[in-house]
């Protein structure tokens, strides 16, 4: 469709890379602004094209299709992406202004920088994807933006390993997701997501439809952190704090959540897929709140309330009609405007007192003024009281969850235990942390300066006008992407006041009994702490165990291929070039005998050569061996002479003389160990190969003979030696006439042999000399 | 005869193949060249055996006789033996220098590249130090 470019869904992802391009190359000081400017940009394109999104029309365009692969390609914004679109540039923004200052001084800020704006890029490539592939893409490449962003401090042990563990769990997961998308694309015959939603019928209709729904599911649950995968999202608290809030709270841990809200019109309907997201939900939620309050760094809490979080909307998305929908939007927003500011806060507390634990902090709240308004404001709405957004959210999430039909006592019974922590640590962080008893830090603390300050203050304050205002909220944001998740406009509009209702009897419910943890916490904190069966009983410690069995895996196999020992190389090489004919042989049925010819004198000349064979290996001396091995070359030379063989006779000796006196020779001047350095045990299990081998060999050998004999080229070679070769001893023909050329080549290879056996003598001789 | 003639093959492949699982090098050498002579009769006897008459064409006669034996598999022989003492000659050679340059024949004491089961410490240095390359540099 014709749009002017300011509309384009790829202007965005073209500033994205400029910027990252221009970050990387402008002065440090100024890397900060360009990046929030490129940003602000991008969040003012979206803002652009929201007027062209409604419940029912969105915008698309084609953008990287492969069609020779099948690949549609295609970029699309409907109300879901919008709201996605809008998060990501926004907080994207003011996290950019703030890591410029947070990290001011750092050399390596220009590489935070660029590294921000490319997974701000791939975020909005991935939730304005209309292409699985395209959508697979991005999806990874915030995945491995993530993995160098938590290892920024990456001579740190701590971050370098928890940067790998987020890289190994969303990975996998990725994989788990391209099998899944695959899967999906090959049943619904196109890889569009519109066209998949719109081939919903066919998709559940077939019998792959499941795996591919698990395998989809599987790569959500590992990017959102859903139980069991929860562990590494805490762990990522290693990056630097403006990291943390950008993507491991307001955007990257929520692009699981978009795309099983983006694939929810396909699956609402299926019992397996409500089950798992409810209760994989209800699970993480309840992990979240139980072990945020366990922990005592500001981030690490923050960590756990944001799994928490995740956990809520997947098992609102699971719920799924349209109140839970909605209260899913509601919360998403609420939740990361809430969040990243305290993300900020905690990272404003962290820079300016040089400690984040919540037990050495109090009373900050007079020297660092500005913070603490803005961490009270982000903390209501955390909690959930009027007039804040985040009262809007939590009201509509418990009507979502009572409403849940037959699930409704478990899971708003759970939600009620879980908001009651969520007020408790909304609590921690702004009365805790800003008021009562001031308690000493390593640095005098004041209020930050403004470019760090705007990001909490901003988002504070939009919790603050939202919950004064929900129902523009409600049509302008909250409308569209229910009817994505929905497939269908849903009319459910949100309220600060629904009048006096059980809602709110349950939130009151909630506030007191999140007052009472509050209260209790320095005592219910520490013993929380002393439960050590969570962490070693935890997937935490699963995933240790068996990261530590795929190394411990890994050097045994090496181990066992690459064991180092010439002798173990060639036993398996002659094991399998003994075992593999046999094999064949065998079970082919292709075992033989010949049809032999009468024995007469001639086979004594065998028994010479097998004689000397088992007399050059047994024998205990070197030099009794190579006599016994000239005996082997002095009996195939009368096998040559006795079958008609002179000529090759007559070479046989003269190569075996020649080879037992070069031998000798050069044997007896080297002070050799004379005897077998083998054990008697290694001597059986070498003879035991070696039998296997001979018995091998011997036996093709016979089937070899078994079968017919096709004489046609000796035939020929016999009938044109003298009119075409002119020549009476046809094997002198063949070698010197009709394979004139290989007799060269021959030639040749003796030649060189020699002289790299002369280049050698002297080289060595000189080495010698040089040595002693 | 055929089958005499097999037995007596696979005897020397087995008593081959013991020789290479050696560990010193110089017994590989004779497993080696018995190896060559194996696959030499093996060759041999796959172009059929049991004639005396050489492949020679008599005098008179524009053909191979009917009972002469199969001339083809007498010429790949040949050559076989020869390049077999080429290779021969040359693995002794170096042989005799790697045994000048480690102090050893043992295949399990050359263990430059790899070594079996890695102990790093002054065990794993010290022989590297003595390698040829180095003594090279060294002269």
């Amino acid at each position: 469709m014709d749009v002017f470019f300011f509309q384009s869904l790829t202007l965005p992802l073209v500033v994205g890379l400029a910027g990252a391009a221009g970050v990387a190359l402008c002065r440090p000081a100024l890397a900060a602004r360009l990046g929030a400017l490129c940003a602000v940009i991008c969040l003012a394109a979206y803002v652009g094209m929201a007027g062209a999104v409604t419940t029912a029309q969105s915008l698309a365009m084609p953008f990287w299709g492969i069609p020779s692969l099948g690949v549609a390609g295609g970029l699309q914004l409907d109300g879901l992406s919008l709201v996605f679109a809008l998060l990501i540039t926004g907080i994207g923004a003011l996290v950019l202004l703030y890591a410029g200052r947070y990290l001011q001084g750092d050399p390596r800020l220009p590489r935070l920088m660029v590294l921000l704006l490319l997974f701000m890029t791939s975020m909005l490539g991935a939730v304005t994807a209309d292409d699985v592939i395209t959508l697979f893409v991005f999806w990874e490449l915030t995945s491995i933006a993530s993995f160098f962003l938590v290892g920024y401090d990456h001579e740190r042990l701590g971050a370098r390993k928890a940067a790998l563990q987020a890289l190994l769990v969303t990975g996998g997961g990725g994989l788990a997701l391209l099998a899944g998308l695959v899967l999906v694309s090959i049943v619904a015959g196109t890889t569009s997501l519109s066209g998949i939603i719109a081939a919903r019928e066919v998709v559940l209709a077939d019998p792959l439809a499941m795996p591919a729904m698990l395998l989809v599911v599987l790569g959500c649950f590992t990017k959102s952190a859903q139980f069991p995968f929860h562990f590494w999202l805490p762990n990522a608290m290693a990056a630097p704090t403006p990291v943390s809030a950008y993507l491991h709270s307001a955007t990257m841990v929520k692009l699981g959540i978009y795309l099983l809200a983006r694939l929810n019109p396909v699956y609402q309907d299926v019992v397996l897929w409500q089950d798992l997201l409810t209760w994989a939900g209800l699970l993480t939620a309840a992990t979240g709140a139980l072990m945020a309050l366990r922990e005592t760094d500001l981030k690490r809490v923050l960590a756990w309330t944001t799994v928490t979080a995740l956990g809520t909307l997947t098992l609102l998305i699971g719920l799924a009609p349209e109140l839970s929908a909605t209260a899913a939007v509601t919360f998403l927003i609420v939740h990361a405007l809430y969040k990243a500011a305290l993300f900020l806060i905690a990272g404003i507390v962290d820079h300016e007192t040089g400690t984040r634990d919540a037990t050495a902090l109090g009373g900050l709240g007079r020297a660092m003024p500005v913070t603490a308004a803005a961490a009270a404001l982000a903390a209501f709405s955390m909690a959930g009281l009027p007039p804040f957004v985040g009262f809007v959210a939590k009201e509509i999430v418990y009507e979502a969850k009572l409403a849940a039909g037959g699930m409704a006592g478990v899971v708003a019974s759970v939600g009620f235990l879980v908001n009651a922590a969520q007020v408790a640590i909304a609590g921690l962080l702004s009365w805790r942390l800003f008021f009562g008893p001031l308690r000493p830090t390593p640095t005098q603390p004041h209020d930050p300066p403004k470019s760090m300050l705007a990001g909490p203050v901003l988002l504070a304050l939009l919790g603050l006008l939202a919950g004064a205002a929900p129902s523009i909220l409600g049509t302008w944001l909250v409308d569209g992407a229910v009817a994505a998740i929905l497939g269908r406009p849903a009319d459910v509009p949100l309220k600060l006041w629904h009048g006096f209702t059980p809602v709110l009897a349950l939130s009151v419910a909630t506030v007191a009994l999140g007052v009472l943890i509050l209260a209790g916490w320095a005592r219910l904190g520490p013993r929380l702490r002393r439960a050590a069966p969570l962490d070693r009983f935890g997937p935490a410690a699963a995933y240790d165990r068996a990261l530590a069995g795929l190394v411990a895996w890994a050097e045994g196999t090496t181990r066992a291929v690459q064991h180092g020992s010439l002798r173990g190389y060639m036993r398996t090489l002659l094991l399998v070039t003994a075992l593999a004919p046999l094999g064949v042989l065998v079970a082919r049925g292709g075992l033989a005998l010949p049809e032999a010819a009468p024995v007469d004198p001639r086979a004594l000349a065998f028994l010479l050569i097998a004689a000397g064979a088992v007399a050059t290996a047994l024998a205990r001396g070197l030099f009794a061996a190579v006599m016994a091995m000239g005996l082997v070359g002095f009996g195939t030379a009368i096998v040559f002479l006795t079958f008609g063989a002179p000529d090759v006779a007559l070479t046989q000796f003269t190569v075996e003389v020649l080879l037992v006196v070069i031998l000798a020779t050069v044997l007896i001047r080297l002070p050799l160990r004379a005897r077998d350095a083998r054990t008697g045990r290694q001597r059986a299990s070498d003879a035991a190969v070696a039998s296997m081998l001979g018995l091998s060999v011997a036996l093709v050998l016979l089937a070899v003979l078994a079968s017919p004999f096709d004489p046609r080229l000796g035939d020929w070679f016999g009938a044109q030696s003298v009119p075409g070769g002119h020549g009476r001893n046809v094997v002198n023909v063949i070698l010197v006439d009709f394979r004139a050329l290989d007799t060269l080549g021959e030639i040749a290879v003796l030649a060189i042999a020699a002289f790299s056996v002369l280049a050698l003598l002297r080289g060595a001789g000189r080495r010698l000399r040089t040595g002693t | 005869m055929e089958i005499l003639l097999a037995a007596a093959i696979g005897v020397l492949v087995a008593a081959a193949a013991y020789l290479l699982l050696a560990r010193d090098l110089p017994r590989a050498l004779l497993g080696f060249v018995l190896l060559g002579t194996a696959a030499n009769l093996s060759i041999f006897a796959a172009g059929r055996i049991g004639t005396m008459v050489p492949p020679l064409v008599d005098q008179g006669e524009r053909a191979l006789a009917a009972d002469a034996a199969n001339p083809l598999p007498q010429a790949l022989v040949l050559t076989a033996i020869v390049i077999g003492f080429g290779l021969a000659a040359f693995t002794l050679v170096l042989i005799r220098s790697a045994h000048d340059a480690f102090g050893t024949a043992s295949a399990d004491e050359m263990d430059e590249a790899e070594r079996p089961d890695e102990t790093p410490g002054p065990a794993a240095v010290a022989p590297a130090a003595a390698s040829p390359s180095h003594r090279r540099e060294a002269a």
